[in-house]
Parts: structure tokens; C-alpha cells; sequence
């Protein structure tokens, strides 16, 4: 460890000479970021792409929740708040939570395993490039006849065949952004597999290298079949087949089983990356080695695997024999095996722990308590006689943002306020990420929590009026969206003032003895680092 | 350990495996399947020896179920409410279509069956959702069904509900335009 950081202190400013080329700095102007092949670069044009995405959905879903404050028809008409949830759900998931877990594997994967950069930082510089014109191509579609896509996110057809001019230009986007996924994901395990510092076996690989290995074979496997799915409906729409059309032979409910195949490892695409993010965090901040690095390992990977069987519990209300109902809520609770290890040992991290409170460990403290809340109502929904009834209401909606928003987005902040010194040299504002923090819980409590009981009493999802006696929860949860909304203002002014160097100078560790190889290079993170293969040092520092 | 390109091009390689799995294996993995449990309610099932003893003293009630697919120009009902059947019998039955629109028209009516439980018990021998059914401007049809209840039944099913939708073999982008607007009140007519 101490050679490694003499290595990146002593020589890391010049080293660049050392290699004769003298271009290595950051090119000027718009050429360094629409050229852009740095990971670092890259990275930030990703967590900045996705920032931007998240304000574009978050404004469609507080259009959803005004809507919604009262019962009746207020400000849009019934089909445009369904294309602002099917918009919101695309954009949150494709466009937020995927693309800021790509710009944080950029930045700080090279930088944990001593790479100097991305395995293919061309086909790195077009997985992000694709995004921005997928994500125009998509919003386009808001200002076209018919409006844009309004039958859920999940396209399930024959609903989405319905959609106007909008649709051919939502399945090239989903194919656009498919392609940009796959390309990040090839990178991302090119890199961690061939660009290792040779001291470092896969067991030593910090649990962010780890979780988004996992992550990354997930998208290989399933982003393609997506894009086969939505293939069939556009040739089911323009081409004269009849994968989905009963009238020709096919089967609509094909497309929900191939859609959730797709689906469901996709939802751990979206969390396993916070689960590595976390495993960096609790450590550092309670002062202890993670509890069982192996064991968060082989938990991961069962997690991944299961996450493959269990597609047909979004689907439980189609029809299906006993022996499948029953398959399919075995293997689902099953998933709770190994998160519960997760859970237990980063609960275990802490045990006896030196703990301090900082922001990023106040995130990921409030990780751990809310998405294990989202982790129990999952297994609400797992049982079969139960979903049935709680299928397609509010509770489901509770479910599934108590594990992306406390969950996946706690994630992301966390990891942002973890590493902005070491990206910027500077600490943010420390009170003030404190405040955003408490405002970010309280607020998506109130939003949120109350969708449990709407569901509970019978409140349908991706409804634009309801019936009176669901009015309070309705505005309760309107109330915390617009407090949660502005909240997230505070976030980039935050992130802002940290990047303008506002605040005080980052030493290099810039927490408490914090373990991993982005540590011992200085803060900020030189453009170029680790162009000579780090040393490790002791083991234990990993494990 | 491969080189950093080989990885690339075969994880790409896997990438285009998954579309391939996705696209042209999944669909026809899903009708083999859903034919040999007979899920999805699919009752293709053609019934080659008739000669069974049907199973006097047991009664189980059969209804019809009739829709019209959104944009299909067609009035669809069943001749009958519905009918009390013994297992391991031959019954006949008739449904009757209209063809609404003001052109010749094709139709294919899709059958399902519920409860599943019945669906790979319930023969067709003769059935106009075999094929394709042209209609003239305007034309009334009487289709018939033959059909066997396999005498095999599961004990606990009393009651099966056998349901055809109907629906325009042009696209419904097509059919939307001339769809005469006197069939909007009419799409769905259930019995």
C-alpha cells in the first residue's frame, strides 16, 4: 500500500513526459468531450447525462403527482399523463439510474484496479455518444401526432401497437439504447478481466469492481433479448408477422414472458451496482474490513443467477398452473437468501464499528434500512395468492420505488458524495449534504409510504383520477414528491459549488484511512493515472 | 487469460447469441411448450378416434364466450347461450357471424378455453377458426363446431368456457380506416 502511494505521488504529475508524448493533457474546448476517450471524461459526461435525466423524469413525475393531488382532471388529460408515466418509467430507467452506474463504473472502476483507463476507450467513447440521440429520438416523440408512447413502459402489446406515429421511434430507441449498454458492458468486463494491476486475483477485486462484473454479464445477457422483443413488435407492426397477434397465430402474453426475462435480471442491473457502492462505503466510514468480501461475492453472483428464473412473478394474474405459480414463488423468495447475506453483513460491517455519520454513509445507511422495507414488500408480492390481488395497484408502485429510489438512487448519491473530493480535490459542503440528505429521506418516505395503503385498499396504478376515499395518502404522497423534487435542487447545487472548488482542499486518502486504489492517487485525480501497474499491497486491506 | 480484443469480440459474440435467443428461438420454444401443456388455453387439439363411451350420469356445463377484436367490422354471437354436455360424447353447435363492413372481408377467429385444466380435453373436429372465413359485403354465416369432451376430464370441473375473438387478418392500421362506424357500439357482443 505505501509503495503504491509513493508511486502515484512521486511521479504521477510527470509521468506522462516520461512516455514522450506531450498531447496528454485534455484536449480544448468541445473537441475533449465529443472525442472523448479519457474514463474520466467519459465518466463525467455520463454521471452529468444522467443528472439531466433525472431533473427530465422527475419533472414528468411531479406532472404525475399534481395530477394526482386530488381526485378529478386537473391539468393534463388522461393521455398525457399516461405518456408521462410510460416517459417517466423509460427515462428514470434507461436514461437516470443505468447511465449513472456506466459513468461511476468509468471513473472509478480503472482507478480501483490500477488500470489506466478503460479496455476500449473508443467503443467507450460510442456507448456514450449513442445516449444523447437515443434519448432525443425518444422525447421527439412528445411533440408528434398522437403524442408519444402512453402504453407503460413495458410495451406490452397489443396496447403499444396502438401507439402513433411515436412507435417505430420508441423501439429504435430502446435499440439504441440497448447497443450503448451492451458496448459499456463489454467494456466494463474487458477492462476488469485483462486490465487488472497483476497483483490483484479476482477474489481481491474491491466489491464495486465485483457487483458491476456481475452487472455486466447481466446486460450482455438480457439487452439483447429485449431488443429481440421490441424487433417483433415493430415487425408484428410493419412487416406483416404475427409474433404477438392472436389473429395470425401468435400469443400477446409471449411478449410479457420474454419482456420479464428481460425485466427481471434488468431490475438487479439497476441495484447491484448500489450493493458494491455500499460495500465500499460502510467500511470506510465504520472503520472495520467489510464483513465476508467472499461471501458478498458468491451472494451476488446467486443473486444474478436466480434473478434469471423468476421473470413470471411480474405476471402471476395470466393464467398460469399451479406447479408454475408455485415455481415461480419459490425461486422468487428464494432471491432473499443471499440479499439477506448481503443485508446481515453489511449490518455485521458495523457491528462494534467506530462509526462516524458523513453524507455518503448517511446514504447508504438509509439504503440499507429503506431497500430492505422495498426487500420485504417484494416478498409480499412473491406470494401468489396474495399478488393477485395486489397486482397492477399502488402497491407495487410503493414496492418497486422503495427499491430504485432508496434504493438504487440513495446508491448513486452516495457514491457521488463518496467520491466528488477525489474527482474535484475539494469537499462539498458538508452541512449542506447533511440537510439534502435528511430532506431526501423524510421527503421520499412521505411520497412513497402512502402508496403501500393506497395499493392495500385497491388503488389501480396508472390511473389519472380515482375514487375520494384514496384522497388523503394521494395528497399526502403528491405533498412529499414536490418536497422530494426540490430537494434534489440542493443535490446539484451541492455538486456545483464542489466542482467550482468551493470548499475546503481533499487530502489524497480524503476519508479516514479509506481502503482501495483510488486512495493513493492524488485528489483531484490526475487526468492520466496509473499508467505503471500499482502495487496491491497487503491483501487484507481488499478482503 | 484471452486478449483484451478476443474478450471483446466474444462477448460480443454473446450479445448477438441473446438477440438470436430472444428472437428466433423463444417464440417457437413458447407455442411447442404452451401445445404440449396446453397453457395459454390453446385447443388445437384435433381428435382422431371418436369412438369413446361417453360417460352417461356426469353433466357439465359449457358456455360461450364470443368477441370481436377492436377495428374487426364483424357482429359475433354463439347460436346458443349455452349447453349441458356429457364427457366422451359428439355434440354440434353453431356460431354466427356478420360482416358489417361494406367490402369482402377475411376473418380468423382465435379459440381459448377456461378453465386450462379443460383445455387439452376439449376436441374440435370440425371448426371454422381451422381456417380462414371469407365473408361478402354484408354476409351472415353459420359456422359450425363439432366437438368431443375427452371422457378423461379431471372430476372437478363442472363448467368450461369456450371463447373465440374475432379478428380482421388485415392490419389493424388498415381495417381502422374503413372501419364503418356504426360497428363501434357492436365490437364486443358477449354471450
Amino acid at each position: 500500500m505505501v509503495s503504491a502511494v509513493t508511486d502515484a505521488h512521486g511521479h504521477g504529475k510527470d509521468r506522462g513526459q516520461d512516455h514522450g508524448h506531450d498531447h496528454h493533457g485534455p484536449a480544448k474546448g468541445w473537441r475533449r468531450w465529443l472525442y472523448a476517450t479519457n474514463h474520466k471524461d467519459i465518466g463525467t459526461m455520463y454521471l452529468v447525462f444522467s443528472g439531466l435525466m433525472f431533473f427530465i423524469g422527475g419533472t414528468m413525475a411531479l406532472v404525475i403527482r399534481s395530477e394526482l393531488f386530488t381526485p378529478g382532471l386537473q391539468f393534463v388529460a388522461p393521455n398525457v399523463f399516461n405518456q408521462m408515466t410510460t416517459m417517466h418509467a423509460l427515462i428514470m430507467v434507461f436514461g437516470a439510474v443505468m447511465p449513472a452506474f456506466v459513468g461511476l463504473a468509468n471513473w472509478m472502476i480503472p482507478m480501483m484496479i490500477g488500470a489506466p483507463d478503460m479496455a476500449l476507450p473508443r467503443m467507450n467513447n460510442w456507448s456514450f455518444w449513442i445516449l444523447p440521440a437515443a434519448f432525443s429520438i425518444l422525447m421527439s416523440t412528445l411533440f408528434m401526432p398522437g403524442g408519444a408512447p402512453a402504453g407503460g413502459w413495458t410495451m406490452y402489446p397489443p396496447l403499444v401497437l396502438q401507439t402513433g406515429d411515436a412507435f417505430p421511434f420508441l423501439i429504435f430507441s430502446v435499440h439504441l439504447m440497448g447497443l450503448s449498454s451492451i458496448m459499456g458492458a463489454i467494456n466494463v468486463i474487458v477492462t476488469i478481466i485483462n486490465m487488472r494491476t497483476p497483483e490483484m486475483s479476482l477474489l481481491k477485486m474491491p466489491m464495486f469492481v465485483w457487483t458491476w462484473l456481475i452487472t455486466a454479464y447481466l446486460l450482455i445477457a438480457v439487452m439483447p433479448v429485449l431488443a429481440g422483443a421490441v424487433t417483433m413488435l415493430l415487425t408484428d407492426q410493419f412487416f406483416g408477422t404475427s409474433f404477438f397477434l392472436a389473429a395470425g397465430g401468435g400469443d400477446p402474453v409471449m411478449f410479457q414472458h420474454i419482456f420479464w426475462f428481460f425485466g427481471h435480471p434488468e431490475v438487479y442491473i439497476m441495484i447491484l451496482p448500489a450493493f458494491g457502492v455500499v460495500s465500499e462505503i460502510i467500511p470506510t466510514f465504520a472503520r472495520k474490513p467489510l464483513f465476508g468480501h467472499d461471501s458478498m461475492v458468491y451472494a451476488a453472483s446467486s443473486i444474478a443467477f436466480l434473478s434469471f428464473i423468476v421473470w413470471a412473478h411480474h405476471m402471476f394474474t395470466v393464467g398460469m398452473p399451479l406447479t408454475g405459480q408455485l415455481f415461480f414463488m419459490f425461486a422468487t423468495m428464494l432471491i432473499a437468501v443471499p440479499t439477506g447475506v448481503k443485508v446481515f453483513n453489511w449490518t455485521a460491517t458495523m457491528w462494534k464499528g467506530a462509526m462516524t455519520f458523513e453524507t455518503p454513509m448517511l446514504f447508504s445507511l438509509a439504503f440499507l434500512f429503506l431497500f430492505t422495507i422495498g426487500g420485504f414488500s417484494g416478498l409480499m408480492l412473491a406470494v401468489v395468492s396474495s399478488d393477485i390481488q395486489y397486482h397492477d395497484s399502488y402497491f407495487v408502485v410503493a414496492h418497486f420505488h422503495y427499491v430504485l429510489v432508496p434504493g438504487s438512487i440513495f446508491g448513486i448519491m452516495a457514491a457521488v458524495y463518496y467520491w466528488l473530493p477525489k474527482w474535484t480535490g475539494h469537499m462539498y459542503n458538508e452541512k449542506l449534504g447533511q440537510v439534502h440528505f435528511w430532506l431526501s429521506t423524510i421527503f421520499v418516505n412521505v411520497t412513497f409510504f402512502p402508496m403501500h395503503f393506497l395499493g392495500l385498499a385497491g388503488m389501480p396504478r396508472r390511473i389519472p383520477d380515482y375514487s375520494t376515499q384514496f384522497t388523503d395518502f394521494n395528497s399526502i404522497a403528491s405533498i412529499g414528491a414536490i418536497g422530494f423534487g426540490i430537494s434534489q435542487l440542493l443535490f446539484v447545487y451541492i455538486v456545483v459549488q464542489c466542482v467550482r472548488k468551493r470548499g475546503s482542499r481533499a487530502s489524497d486518502t480524503v476519508w479516514e484511512n479509506p481502503k482501495g486504489l483510488e486512495w493513493t492517487v492524488p485528489s483531484p485525480a490526475p487526468y492520466h493515472t496509473f499508467t505503471q501497474p500499482p502495487h496491491v499491497g497487503a491483501g487484507a486491506a481488499f478482503s | 487469460m484471452p486478449g483484451a480484443n478476443s474478450l471483446a469480440l466474444r462477448l460480443l459474440a454473446m450479445a448477438l447469441g441473446m438477440f438470436g435467443f430472444g428472437f428466433l428461438v423463444l417464440p417457437p420454444l413458447y407455442s411447442v411448450f404452451c401445445e404440449i401443456t396446453g397453457l395459454g388455453g390453446k385447443t388445437n387439439q384435433t381428435a382422431a378416434v371418436v369412438a369413446e363411451a361417453p360417460d352417461q350420469g356426469r353433466s357439465v356445463k359449457l358456455e360461450f364466450v364470443t368477441a370481436v377484436n377492436a377495428y374487426a367490422p364483424w357482429e359475433f354471437h354463439a347460436g346458443s347461450d349455452g349447453m349441458e354436455i356429457t364427457p366422451g360424447a359428439l355434440y354440434d353447435t353453431t356460431f354466427v357471424a356478420k360482416n358489417l363492413a361494406n367490402r369482402s372481408k377475411i376473418a380468423q377467429a382465435v379459440p381459448s378455453v377456461a378453465p386450462q385444466q379443460a383445455a387439452k380435453y376439449f376436441k374440435k373436429l370440425e371448426c371454422f377458426c381451422f381456417t380462414t372465413q371469407e365473408f361478402a359485403a354484408g354476409e351472415v354465416k353459420q359456422m359450425p363446431v363439432r366437438f368431443i369432451v375427452d371422457s378423461d376430464l379431471p372430476a372437478h370441473i363442472d363448467t368450461i368456457t369456450l371463447s373465440y375473438t374475432f379478428f380482421d387478418t388485415e392490419r389493424v392500421s388498415d381495417a381502422s380506416a374503413d372501419l364503418s362506424h356504426e360497428t363501434a357500439h357492436e365490437r364486443h357482443s358477449i354471450h
